[in-house]
């Protein structure tokens, strides 16, 4: 199905619109009006997590749950690789230690198994975050709003992409109004391609 | 009289007259209005009613504004310090570990104690991120972010010492399970070995966890820079003089504002506070404090068993990793109150983020680690009067506690013992009346002597034990040389100056965790009725110059 394209009067074309919210408690009313209308391509932003955000933007379980079985994978990778790494050395190079049998006597591999399997899931969660979430992205057409800039200091935001099947300018605006939004404006993309 | 009563001015902020934030009237009992008994009444954890902005700005403040003179002089000094430590490393390995105190019988002494001691510091940071995160504590956000930093220092200057007593640092290398011409690998039965293990998967998680904590707030001090770039509100780089000097100022031909942009931009990767973003975000952050939480207790346990594992007296108990473990919180927390305190006084509105009840808290847990501590030298005792081994018991009777001069089996390092014992376990004491653990200066004082005694908890249980071996024919003294005491006094530089970098130029309270802690965070702190009313007050006038919906 073809994507409408729309562009700006001056033919650039729309990344989408934002909304400016006056708190959380307006934010979370108007994530609930939004989910609500059946949009997929939006998102809120906030200076923090917002308690129980996920629910109002009917996300819960669906967006971690591909992320906690990667982390879970690396634990198992990590802890595994750990023990596998220090019985095929011992395999290769045999030291005795006070007459203990050399395979059966596992248990001084246990201290170096949980420290490997610390550190690879310590880095299983920080990097399946970034990976899910799209990160690094250090340009994004939302930069492009000064006002949207105020985000990490105290301003609450939804925003929806022009790129939603469900995005028309008058009424998603419309439908933003309804939901409380004090501001809000089309922001371009001028580089975008859809 | 032209003073306003400061009743009036809340009154008129009340009303709306005069902008800024409404100020509780002053309680001596509160204290700084954060030192509420009742248990059905909050304390506040950020005071004077600060909006999510001032917080924002407060923050931000501590990096872009020039800092205080005090600044440069501290730097100066601690780098002047830190330069000392390279120097002694450098000559150490140019000449040998002979340099050092070590002899035939003491051959582990000054070098494994700072060791153990850095890395008792670091737990600190850890155990407040990771386990107060877990418990829900929210005044760890007061110090969670500079304790994480001190973690990572205090590590970093732990790894120096075992680095540099193999020896032959070239030699380093073999610690790792790397394939080498002899075909030799590593014994990973060997303690020692655990430890490279744990220590550096220990530093890295911490700075991962660091890094991660600070993502956010590195997105704040972006968008800031960003802002003044676009309204062209930012100016040029002076560099001052760290001396009040009537000379014209130089201006680099860059804007500082644009460094930050790009550093700070690079660094938080295009974290735009999305939901969705923050939804995976907190659950991976959950899952970094939980998998740090027992990395933490084995950390120190693996430290201990460097020498609970050994045969020798004083060293082969197995209460070892708990007390080591209670014992690197204490001295952590101390070093951290050590650090903070100053900072109150030094950085303006700090005391507003870190209130008497936070110190009070840690002057609890100081008091709680101390005597945790306490019970772990007794129960030393106990165990070797109860098991019956007379080695044991002579260590710990003769080689500890009895002064040289009391009995002719006593040992000469006595002094060391009860300078610990005073330090870590009387000193903490007065915490028990609630006047000590409410006053800043007290708090400092205690910490201070925590510090020097669990320094001397390491050299106790390290040199007194190895003083005085099985046969009296192996008995020897250990003295320190110049480079021993040099090398250490240089660690605290490198350490002091990782800190003053960190406080200059990175967040140094988590903002958006604060944020999330005062009121008005929660959907639930508004009610439909009156959210127009004073709730919003003070989050209404910086929405002052937002333009109409149109």
């Amino acid at each position: 199905m073809a994507q409408t394209v729309y562009k700006t009067e001056s033919g650039v074309n729309v990344f989408g619109m934002l909304a400016e919210f006056a708190n959380p408690h307006t934010l979370t009313e108007g994530a609930k009006k939004v989910r609500d209308a059946g949009f997929r391509k939006w998102d809120t932003h906030a200076p923090f997590p917002v308690h129980e955000m996920e629910e109002s933007m009917g996300i819960v379980g669906k967006a971690i749950a591909p992320m906690m079985f990667v982390i879970g994978c690396a634990a198992i990778v990590g802890a595994g690789g750990g023990f596998l790494m220090q019985y095929l050395i011992n395999v290769d190079y045999e030291i005795i230690v006070q007459g203990k049998p050399t395979y059966e006597a596992w248990e001084p591999f246990v201290p170096v198994t949980f420290e490997l399997g610390i550190l690879f899931t310590a880095f299983g969660s920080l990097l399946s975050m970034f990976a899910f979430n799209g990160l690094p992205r250090h340009h994004h057409p939302l930069f492009n709003s000064d006002n949207f800039l105020r985000c990490t200091d105290d301003a609450f935001f939804i925003s929806i992409e022009a790129a939603d099947g469900k995005f028309d300018p008058d009424q998603t605006r419309r439908l933003l109004e309804e939901a409380g939004a004090i501001h809000i404006e089309l922001v371009e993309d001028p580089e975008g391609s859809a | 009289m032209s003073v306003i009563n400061p009743d009036q001015i809340n009154a008129e902020r009340l009303a709306g007259l005069r902008r800024g934030a409404v100020r509780s009237p002053a309680d001596p009992t509160l204290g700084d209005g954060s030192l509420v008994d009742d248990p059905a009444q909050t304390a506040p954890l950020v005071l004077n009613n600060r909006s999510f902005h001032d917080i924002t700005e407060i923050v931000a403040g501590y990096s872009e504004k020039a800092p205080g003179f005090w600044w440069f002089h501290a730097l100066g000094f601690a780098a002047t310090v830190a330069s000392i430590a390279q120097i002694m490393i450098l000559y150490l390995i140019i000449t040998g570990v002979g340099v050092w105190g070590l002899n035939n019988q003491v051959d582990w002494a000054w070098d494994i104690t700072n060791f153990v001691f850095w890395i008792g510091i670091g737990h600190a940071g850890t155990l407040i991120s990771a386990i107060l995160c877990l418990l829900k504590q929210q005044w760890r956000t007061a110090v969670n972010r500079a304790a994480e930093a001190m973690t990572i220092f205090a590590v970093i200057c732990a790894g120096i010492f075992p680095g540099i007593h193999v020896g032959r640092v070239w030699f380093a290398w073999m610690l790792f399970p790397i394939p080498n011409s002899n075909v030799i690998w590593p014994n990973f039965r060997s303690p020692l070995l655990w430890d490279v293990f744990a220590v550096s998967t220990y530093a890295t998680v911490s700075l991962l966890f660091w890094y991660m904590g600070m993502i956010p707030d590195f997105a704040t001090f972006r968008d800031r820079a960003h802002l003044r770039l676009r309204q062209n509100k930012s100016r040029l780089v002076e560099l001052r003089l760290p001396v009040p000097l009537p000379l014209p100022t130089i201006k680099l031909p860059w804007r500082g504002d644009l460094v930050r942009a790009y550093f700070f931009g690079f660094l938080s990767l295009g974290w735009r506070m999305s939901g969705r973003h923050w939804y995976r975000y907190e659950k991976a952050y959950l899952i970094l404090a939980g998998i740090s939480t027992p990395l933490v207790l084995s950390v120190h346990s693996i430290v201990s068993f460097d020498f609970a594992t050994s045969i020798l007296p004083g060293w082969h108990t197995t209460i070892f990793p708990p007390y080591f473990v209670a014992g690197a919180v204490f001295g952590g927390f101390a070093m951290v109150l050590l650090l903070m305190i100053p900072l109150r006084a030094l950085l303006p509105n700090f005391a507003d983020l870190l209130t008497l009840r936070h110190l009070e808290n840690m002057a609890k847990i100081l008091l709680v680690t101390g005597t945790m501590v306490g019970f772990a030298y007794s129960m030393e005792f106990f165990i070797a009067w109860y098991g019956g081994n007379t080695f044991e018991w002579d260590a710990f009777i003769y080689n500890r506690v009895t002064p040289s001069w009391v009995s002719e089996r006593g040992a000469p390092y006595w002094w060391a013992y009860w300078a610990m014992i005073s330090c870590n376990v009387i000193s903490p004491q007065i915490f028990w009346f609630k006047k000590m653990r409410r006053s800043p200066l007290a708090i400092w004082i205690v910490g201070f002597f925590v510090t020097i005694g669990m320094w001397f908890e390491r050299f106790v249980i390290i040199v007194t034990s190895l003083h005085r071996a099985f046969l009296p024919g192996e008995w020897g003294m250990f003295f320190p040389t110049p480079v021993d005491i040099l090398t250490f006094v240089g660690s605290c530089g490198v350490f002091l100056t990782l800190f003053l970098l960190f406080i200059r130029f990175f967040p140094i309270f988590p903002i958006s965790e604060i944020k999330n802690v005062i009121p008005g965070a929660s959907p639930h702190d508004y009610h439909d009725h009156d959210h127009h009313d004073a709730h919003d007050a003070d989050a209404h006038h910086h929405k002052g110059h937002v333009e109409e919906a149109h």
